[in-house]
């Protein structure tokens, strides 16, 4: 079992209106099969026994599907590894790349503010989902299962995009701190299926406008997202949303909405 | 008033019409009132956000709460496998009445029939939902739903999507509650936690809360209040929740008078990454749907447990279940392939890395299933949970067999409510894991996300209308923020922060305590129980909860985000109802299900005591955990004739 020391440079900001700044830490024999996060938790562990106050940082399930954790290491989000959230990387892959230093950062974007060191507001994600991601059926009111059959590839496919855990590494990821894999993923999910179809015009226009005012910045194709994204979200979506928009905008005599 | 009595309040009658009946029966609230009463619901997983999502449709004025920051991560999300439903899409013989008769005879006959009726009659409903809604169950190439087989049942049941079957359930439901936000019929409270029930008048009007952005304990009043607020695994440190899944509202709820249920009844989940350091933070778990196709093996001899697997030749291996299941082999209950695993390292056969001078891990195979199958099917159904093994362990499953041991992952305990799903403490209503209603001693899989979701959409909104129908706005006492029961809950909560981030002589941070809890209670009240061990855990708890409050560390802000400070809460909390699991496990002297005494058994299974044990214990709180009063609701076998559980 190979341990090792590490220098992290852990951000610190004790608030959204403070200044932050990077704090110099040692992370001690850290073992190759600890997570990333639980290296934190050593760091921690240590900081409090010392009287200091621990790294804020959030986090929950530890198995990748929450998507409450995230951190940027050494500009990656999430971290080095593909297809994996920030607590599913494992120090091994850290040691493989032969990394001694660490730069640990929040993820950065203006539509995320941060609240205390490495953890920030994502509320705007849970706003772009209010404005139109879902499917209107009353509770009670459904039909059998099975009386509509969809095609396995489109089932497959509108599963493809669903699988995104809303972490807003993409968001991280994108120099222009775009929204777009997210607001793609879903407004794909549910615009293949077709129980979808009633709302797609609609949805697409709510769901943009929202997105365009929680002030995330455009796409401009650089794929950024879709290399960050632990669940390996295809940027196709993003063109498939630009599609659905641009027939929703011709074929509807609204504009965008833009909301308050 | 107040149901100490334990009242069942299930309805009479054919098993099948009970819940039809139950419902003509039940009173209803005008459309225009409902929008004058509000409902608080606690957690938004599959009961919390599903019943939130359906109540706001209706038009109750809903608050909900989570300490997540967002609904849509709430741990149901982490659910791989599946959901069972008696839908019979595949011919196969099923039907409501044998899901029934399956999750009885599964909870080894100690759950509440017609509560377990009733589920079984809503699955078929929760998959029309969840399909209308969006979810991308896994289909067939015809286009129509696909199934797979779970342990504890002999038929094809089980839907699902991928090994994300939670995830898609849970972010079925927040759609619908995302909906209602938009249309203002939900408030929202993310990063907020429940620190303690009010009660006012013999009733729950609501709860106190401590915002985890600025630290601000606040009181949020009500007309009645809904705990879906999951499991306590978490007791045990170690397990398959998520890190912030707590036992506070319960628990709470608990002492404010509700009755805890059953507290011994946890479920070890047989197929978790074994554990691989002192760093160990959680356990991960790997889907059950897994033992489909994976054959449990260790080696026979146990000069071979430090071999390379793909070196011990066939004779050699031992592959535990199927000697000693042939009937159900590999999908055998989830207590039962626990405590098998449990077995063979105790034995000396036990794989995988030494740890602590002990080796507990076994092997499951995908090797002939890979042979039978193609690679390409193997990778189409687990795919996602041999990439996740993979990332954690850094082997290839595809290669060389998985290790897996048992963890804790359920508890089927929880705060006891009748049919309607009502506590002791009128008006407080108790949804999902967090009660103990229908899953008896042992949940079978694919069953937590139909409960969840099946109290939610369509068992909270019916019979929380039907309270609020019998109790009406004009007959309620006013309650305002300056009233006694108001003002004295949540100075109470202040002061239990305060002296939490000011103990007198702050040592060890509470992450320190919590583990040693978790040793206790992993080591004496686990996967296997004695009189003698559980005495001495009684013992050490409470001396562990003194060092605790003495001992202590908590830096930073209490007024802020301060993350050591809620961990210090729900680990005080933990202390306590850690020893009530204790007391329960050493009062029920048989073993039953997930609960299993060494005293008790009968041909290395469960022995139950039918004579003496066949009901729920309902503990009542009265000042400490060791001085909680045992009340007992007999539970009744009108259709399921309580049997020997076997899986031979």
């Amino acid at each position: 079992m190979k341990t090792k020391n590490l220098t992290l440079h852990v951000w610190r900001q004790r608030g959204p209106n403070d200044s932050g700044d990077f704090e110099r830490y040692v992370a001690k024999d850290v073992n190759e099969h600890m997570s990333f996060l639980e290296m934190l938790d050593v760091v921690n562990e240590d900081l409090l026994e010392n009287g200091d106050e621990p790294i804020a940082f959030d986090h929950d399930c530890r198995e990748g599907i929450c998507g409450m954790c995230g951190v940027v290491v050494n500009g990656y989000a999430h971290g080095p590894q593909e297809r994996t959230t920030a607590c599913q990387l494992h120090m091994r892959q850290i040691f493989e790349l032969g990394w001694d230093e660490l730069w640990i950062e929040p993820w950065r974007a203006t539509s995320f503010p941060v609240i205390k060191d490495l953890a920030v507001d994502r509320g705007a994600f849970d706003r772009i989902i209010q404005a139109g991601g879902y499917i209107s059926i009353r509770t009670g009111s459904a039909r059998d299962a099975n009386e509509t059959p969809i095609p396995k590839d489109v089932s497959d496919a509108a599963m493809d995009a669903a699988e995104c855990i809303g972490c807003g590494a993409c968001v991280a990821a994108c120099p222009n701190a775009s929204a777009s894999l997210f607001t793609a993923a879903k407004i794909s999910h549910l615009g293949l299926l077709p129980q979808g179809q009633a709302e797609r015009t609609d949805r697409v226009r709510k769901m943009v406008g929202q997105m365009d005012h929680e002030g995330f910045g455009s796409c401009t194709n650089h794929g950024e997202c879709e290399k960050a994204c632990p669940k390996g979200i295809s940027i196709d979506w993003i063109a498939r949303m630009n599609r659905d928009l641009l027939k929703a905008m011709t074929t509807s005599a609204d504009d965008i909405e833009e909301r308050d | 008033m107040a149901n100490t009595e334990l009242k069942s309040n299930e309805p009479t009658g054919p098993i099948e019409d009970r819940w039809r009946l139950h419902k003509q029966n039940s009173d209803l609230v005008a459309p225009h009132n409902r929008r004058k009463r509000t409902v608080i619901i606690v957690g938004s997983g599959l009961a919390g956000g599903a019943a939130a999502a359906t109540m706001g449709e209706l038009g109750y004025k809903v608050k909900c709460f989570c300490f997540q920051d967002s609904p849509r991560r709430a741990h149901s999300i982490a659910a791989q496998g599946g959901i069972n439903a008696a839908k019979n899409y595949q011919n196969d013989g099923d039907s409501v009445y044998r899901l029934f008769y399956d999750t009885v005879k599964g909870g080894d006959f100690r759950s509440r029939e017609s509560n377990v009726y009733r589920l079984a009659e809503l699955s078929v409903n929760i998959i029309d939902q969840a399909v209308s809604q969006g979810v991308p169950f896994a289909r067939e190439y015809g286009g129509l739903l696909a199934n797979r087989s779970f342990g504890g049942a002999l038929v094809s049941r089980t839907f699902y999507a991928r090994g994300q079957t939670g995830q898609q359930l849970l972010l079925g439901a927040y759609s619908a509650l995302a909906r209602q936000i938009e249309a203002g019929t939900v408030e929202m409270f993310p990063r907020h936690s429940m620190q303690d029930l009010i009660v006012h008048e013999g009733k729950a009007r609501g709860i106190v809360t401590r915002n985890l952005i600025n630290g601000k304990v606040e009181a949020h009043i009500a007309d009645v209040v809904i705990l879906a607020t999951g499991g306590y695994g978490n007791v045990f440190f170690l397990s398959t929740n998520a890190m912030g899944s707590n036992c506070t509202a319960i628990w709470q709820a608990h002492k404010r008078g509700a009755f805890f249920a059953n507290p011994c009844y946890t479920q070890i989940h047989p197929t978790c990454i074994p554990r691989s350091g002192e760093y160990q933070s959680k356990l991960t778990l790997m889907s059950e749907s897994l033992r489909n196709d994976g054959r449990v093996w260790v080696p026979r001899n146990k000069e071979d447990v430090t071999k390379d697997p793909k070196k011990i030749p066939e004779e050699d291996r031992y592959y535990y279940l199927e000697e000693r299941y042939p009937k159900f082999g590999n999908l055998v209950p989830r207590d039962v392939a626990s405590r098998n695993a449990m077995y063979v390292c105790d034995d000396g056969l036990g794989v995988g890395p030494e740890l602590d001078g002990e080796r507990r891990a076994v092997y499951l195979d995908f090797k002939s299933a890979i042979e039978r199958l193609g690679e390409d099917t193997i990778r189409e159904r687990y795919g996602n949970l041999f990439e996740m093994y993979e990332r954690i362990t850094g082997d290839d499953p595809y290669k060389t067999p998985m290790m897996i041991y048992p963890a804790t992952h359920y508890t089927m305990g929880g705060l006891w409510v009748d049919y309607n799903l009502q506590s002791t403490i009128d008006g407080l209503f108790v949804g999902g894991e967090a009660n103990f209603s229908d899953h008896g001693a042992n949940r079978l899989g694919a069953s937590a996300l139909m409960q969840g979701l099946a109290d939610g959409y369509f068992v909270l909104p019916f019979t929380v209308g039907d309270y609020l129908g019998r109790n009406r706005l004009k007959d309620q006492a006013p309650l305002e923020q300056d009233d006694k029961a108001v003002t004295d809950a949540v100075a109470g909560v202040e002061a239990k922060l305060k002296a939490l981030a000011n103990a007198p002589e702050p040592t060890h941070s509470p992450d320190y305590f919590h583990k040693k809890l978790g040793n206790i209670i992993w080591k004496y009240c686990g996967m296997a129980r004695t009189a003698e061990g559980l005495k001495k855990a009684i013992e050490e708890i409470p001396k562990l909860r003194e060092q605790f409050h003495r001992e202590v560390k908590v830096t930073g802000d209490t007024d802020g985000f301060n993350q050591t400070l809620v961990k210090a809460a729900r680990v005080a909390d933990f202390l306590e109802l850690g020893e009530l699991m204790c007391i329960d496990a050493l009062a029920r002297e048989e073993s039953c299900g997930g609960h299993f005494r060494e005293e008790h058994v009968i041909d290395m299974e469960a022995k139950r005591d039918d004579e003496h044990f066949q009901h729920v214990a309902a503990w009542e709180h009265q000042g400490e955990p060791s001085a909680a009063a045992l009340h007992k609701e007999p539970l009744e076998f009108e259709y399921v004739k309580p049997t020997q559980r076997s899986y031979k």
